[in-house]
């Protein structure tokens, strides 16, 4: 079990940049997630640590240990593949024992090490089978019981549930993070799915074309996102993000989205915001939080008409969309309270969730 | 209008089903015509050659009457034959275990290699395939010249003694078993190199992960995962070298001594040359055994492939 | 905002970035053995044709002369010459063509035809027909050369067709080692067209010889390439069929003919004879050269004589 650190990476391809100047801390047994669109770097940063890439400059540790130099084989990690990688000529049992039987373990506890795994894992009818006889969800546990199994000092996920059904994904995300609350190892999880970042993670780590947008926990990147892209990866369905004018107006700052649309900014932004007066700003609100208007408007809500364009009942929850200067805005209302598409519907915007982005520089302010 | 109606409605049955029948047997008809000069072929030129082999092998010299045995029994009580046996044997196992390591140590290192480098070498290394082998063999028959070869010339430059390729046993059966191995390994490392291509690059991942060293990989993963081919291809190569003709008769023609005739060159010459057609024809059958158990092994390993995928 | 833990060890920033080449030092290390081995093999597999090349430049006084062998003090292309402008050798040559080519024709006809027919078009017995071809396949020339000397001396007396000494003879004997495995090769080209474009065509109206010349031979090209320069390696390569059914000079193909002028002579021209062996390897190597895709597509198509 150890700490992994990763000082200034940089990965080129023939003369592409992969990944460009990486600085990212993980502490023991954390479970951190490296999330962002495909061809962001994740995959690559990933396979830099396990040693199945070299860096083309900058320094990675596991442990104490600068591990630029080390082989895959001798930097005690343990990794699980999107394709699970077993060996289809082995069974259960042999593909879970290889790296102990390479390592010239007794029997007794390789034998001892796989029965705990595969309990763990609920695999144990399945050690003498081989690859081909298995489903999918079986065949990823057993990728994991070779992880596992091996007590590594890291766990390397490489888009595990990618490969899976949905219905199946579901089940094994609750089972991979009940998991590690067995098994503490360090784990560096890698998926495109920001809904398994926020499920699996402590930290989640934001990364877009080859750099880290952001690093925090999943509450953090959430509520507090730095970045234009982070603010719109993380949630679902994604923020709503608008052009507006900041304006004074008396008392305090209003939001101009259109001619018919204003927000009022809340009182504890203002300072935040006032240097910014005049400028054309994005204005980034998530569709949870403009929900039906029912009677009072609570502090720091704005409440407003639109007339709907699509309503998409989703059973538990309605989405509403609607027209503000030619951009689609989308809220999510209790279904008993939506009204119909060509109807004007009373929305409120909770406004302390609000965010704006300068559309030069993409950054939260 | 009802007319038409009423008539729409009396369609008699059993037509549909006459034209579907009479299309079907077309079908077969004309599938059955385009096989047939393959069928011809096949059964004229091979399979009744083949049977014809075992009655002529059951005839006298003159092929006046009917021996039975007399021809096999004559064998038997040969040393020639005996030795012919050996011989077959040893330089059909030797080459294939030869070709197969050559061809698998080789196939590793091209796969080595950045994969815009492979096709030069892999183009280079091909080559003694290409050539006829009678060419190639007059080649290596030169090289192995009494007076003139070339070996012998760098051997006497470095003090080492002068070797009678063609002319010593021993250097002979050797000198056959090289030229038949420096022919057949180009196709074994094709066969290899494009079953390694096939092992996934994420088991070698998965396996350095794992700890696994150099041939540590080729011992658990790449051996297991192209045993299949590597089995189909000896099996086919043995058959061929088994029946090897064009190496033997150009380089030593059975010599010296007949110590290097395998049963394809001695039956040549006992046929065609010493004009006794049925003890030639003898010889050449007992080929066939091996070449049955070798098909069948084949057969069903294929089948095992097909099967399993 | 972002929590940063402060771990023990190296902190960022202490450090210089350290560059590392593209290839470390392990995996160069794999790459510098591969190449000295495969040196090594090369230099094994190609010293006897640049021999060959080498002895065909020299003059039959500098190989008697018994200087360096491994080099041409007075490179000539009197073999060359001579060779080409003699008749003989000319006659070996153009018998060879024709038949190669002939045996070519007839094969790829016989080949793409049965194979079409046991590939698609599944009639009660096509399974263990393509079996039987298979096997038929296994079956080498030097089982089946003496009883068809037999059965061919046999006809000659019988109807004084003359069917030894002949080159046309090597058109009849040939396709048996050449069209079991095209048409093996061409029946799996076959079977790996997906069968909806079957049903296109029967839809559009084509007839099944339709479907196999516009549909069929188009899209299984490549197969078709790999048969046909498989074909014609082997036909021109042939030496025991040659050698037991021709023994006039003027009916011997190229590689009969070379070395059987080798074996009765007494005294050796190996400028010439080595010269004529690369000149009668040209034809396969060129085509190789030009057409090596298709060359081993059809080796690796399912095994072959090795």
């Amino acid at each position: 079990m150890a700490q992994v650190a990763l000082r200034n990476i940089v990965k080129t391809f023939d003369r592409t940049p992969a990944v460009q100047g990486i600085n990212l801390d993980i502490p023991d047994r954390e479970f951190i997630v490296l999330v962002g669109p495909s061809g962001c770097g994740k995959s690559t940063t990933l396979r830099m640590i396990a040693g199945l890439e070299e860096a083309t400059s900058g320094e990675i540790y596991i442990g104490d240990q600068l591990v630029n130099d080390v082989p895959p084989k001798d930097r005690d990690i343990a990794m699980v593949f999107q394709n699970y990688a077993l060996y289809p000529h082995m069974t259960v049992f042999e593909n879970m024992s290889f790296g102990l039987r390479l390592k010239k373990f007794p029997k007794a506890e390789i034998k001892e090490r796989v029965q705990v795994a595969a309990r763990i894992l609920d695999i144990t009818d399945l050690l003498d089978r081989r690859p081909k006889q298995l489903s999918g969800g079986q065949r990823q546990r057993v990728a994991m019981g070779r992880a596992i199994v091996r007590n590594p000092k890291v766990f390397l996920f490489d888009e595990p549930l990618s490969n899976l059904d949905a219905k199946l994904r579901v089940q094994m995300r609750t089972e991979i993070k009940k998991i590690h609350q067995q098994v503490t190892t360090t784990t560096v999880y890698v998926t495109h799915d920001q809904v398994e970042a926020m499920t699996l993670a402590d930290r989640v780590v934001i990364m877009n074309a080859g750099r880290i947008d952001q690093i925090g926990t999943p509450h953090e990147v959430y509520h507090t996102p730095k970045t234009q892209f982070v603010a719109g990866f993380i949630g679902s369905p994604t923020m709503n993000m608008l052009p507006c004018r900041l304006v004074e107006n008396g008392s305090g700052l209003t939001v101009r989205l259109s001619d018919w649309l204003s927000f009022p900014v809340p009182p504890s932004r203002v300072g935040r915001y006032l240097p910014r007066v005049g400028s054309e700003l994005t204005f980034g609100l998530r569709p949870e939080h403009i929900i039906e208007g029912r009677g009072d408007v609570p502090p720091g809500a704005a409440a407003f008409e639109a007339r709907l364009d699509v309503v998409e009942p989703m059973g538990m929850e309605t989405m509403v969309y609607f027209v503000v200067d030619g951009l689609e805005v989308c809220g999510r209302v209790n279904p008993a309270a939506a009204g119909r598409v060509g109807e004007s519907m009373r929305l409120v915007a909770d406004l302390n969730q609000m965010h704006l982005i300068d559309p030069r520089t993409e950054l939260v302010i | 209008m009802t007319d038409v109606v009423a008539r729409g409605v009396h369609l008699p049955a059993a037509h549909p089903r006459l034209t579907m029948q009479k299309f079907a047997r077309r079908k077969s008809t004309i599938a059955f015509f385009m096989t047939l000069p393959l069928i011809t072929i096949v059964a004229c030129l091979v399979v009744y050659p083949a049977f014809y082999s075992v009655s002529l092998a059951l005839m006298n010299k003159s092929m006046q009457h009917f021996v039975g045995f007399g021809n096999f029994a004559f064998l038997f009580k040969r040393n020639t034959f005996w030795m012919v046996v050996e011989q077959t044997v040893l330089f059909a196992v030797t080459a294939v275990v030869f070709k197969a390591a050559i061809g698998f140590v080789a196939a590793h290192f091209v796969h080595n290699l950045p994969a815009k480098g492979q096709r030069k070498w892999r183009g280079m290394l091909l080559i003694p395939w290409v050539i006829p082998p009678a060419m190639s063999t007059l080649a290596w028959f030169w090289l192995f010249d009494p007076s003139y070869s070339a070996f012998n010339w760098v051997f006497a430059h470095l003090g080492m003694p002068q070797v009678a390729w063609l002319g010593n046993p021993y250097w002979a059966r050797f000198a056959v078993i090289l030229v038949n191995v420096w022919v057949g390994s180009p196709f074994f490392l094709i066969m290899y190199l494009a079953a390694l291509k096939s092992v996934p690059e994420q088991l070698h991942e998965a396996a350095a992960i794992d700890g696994a060293n150099w041939w540590q990989k080729i011992w658990y993963i790449n051996l297991p995962m192209m045993r299949n081919i590597i089995q189909i291809t000896a099996l086919f190569s043995l058959i061929v070298t088994f029946a090897n003709f064009d190496i033997v008769k150009i380089l030593t023609n059975g010599g010296p001594v007949d110590q290097t005739h395998v049963f394809a060159t001695w039956a040549f010459n006992l046929a065609i040359s010493g004009n006794d057609i049925p003890l030639g024809a003898a010889v050449s059958l007992f080929m066939a055994p091996i070449l049955a158990i070798a098909a069948f092994l084949i057969l069903r390993n294929v089948r095992q492939r097909g099967n399993e995928a | 905002m972002t929590t940063t833990t402060t771990i023990s060890g190296p902190a960022a920033g202490q450090h210089q970035a350290i560059r590392y080449g593209s290839i470390s030092h392990g995996r160069r290390r794999t790459l510098y053995w591969s190449y000295f081995f495969l040196i090594l093999f090369v230099i094994f597999f190609l010293t006897p044709p640049v021999y060959m090349f080498i002895t065909s430049l020299k003059s039959s006084a500098e190989i008697s002369a018994a200087t360096n062998p491994w080099w041409v003090y007075h490179p000539t292309l009197s073999n060359y010459i001579d060779l080409l402008t003699q008749k003989t050798y000319l006659i070996f040559f153009r018998n060879s063509t024709v038949v190669s080519l002939c045996v070519v024709s007839v094969t790829m006809v016989i080949s793409v035809l049965a194979a079409f027919s046991l590939a698609r078009m599944k009639f009660w017995g096509s399974a263990t027909l393509a079996t039987g071809v298979f096997l038929a396949y296994l079956i080498p020339d030097t089982l089946v050369f003496i009883p068809l000397f037999k059965t061919f001396a046999f006809i000659h007396d019988k109807t004084g067709v003359e069917l030894i000494n002949h080159w046309w003879v090597l058109i009849i004997l040939l396709p048996t080692l050449t069209v079991p495995f095209c048409t093996w090769i061409m029946i799996g080209y076959f079977a790996s067209i997906p069968k909806e474009l079957d049903e296109a065509a029967l839809i559009d109206g084509a007839g099944y010889i339709q479907m196999l010349i516009k549909i069929f031979i188009p899209v299984a090209l490549p197969g078709i390439i790999a048969a046909t320069i498989f074909c014609f390696t082997v036909s021109w390569a042939n030496f025991l069929y040659g050698l037991a059914f021709t023994t006039s000079a003027d009916q011997l193909t190229l590689p009969v003919g070379i070395v059987t002028t080798l074996i009765r002579g007494d005294v050796y021209a190996w400028g010439q004879i080595m010269t004529g062996a690369l000149l009668g390897a040209a034809p396969p190597l060129i085509i190789y050269a030009f057409l090596m895709d298709y060359y081993i597509a059809g080796l690796t198509a399912g095994a072959t004589k090795g």
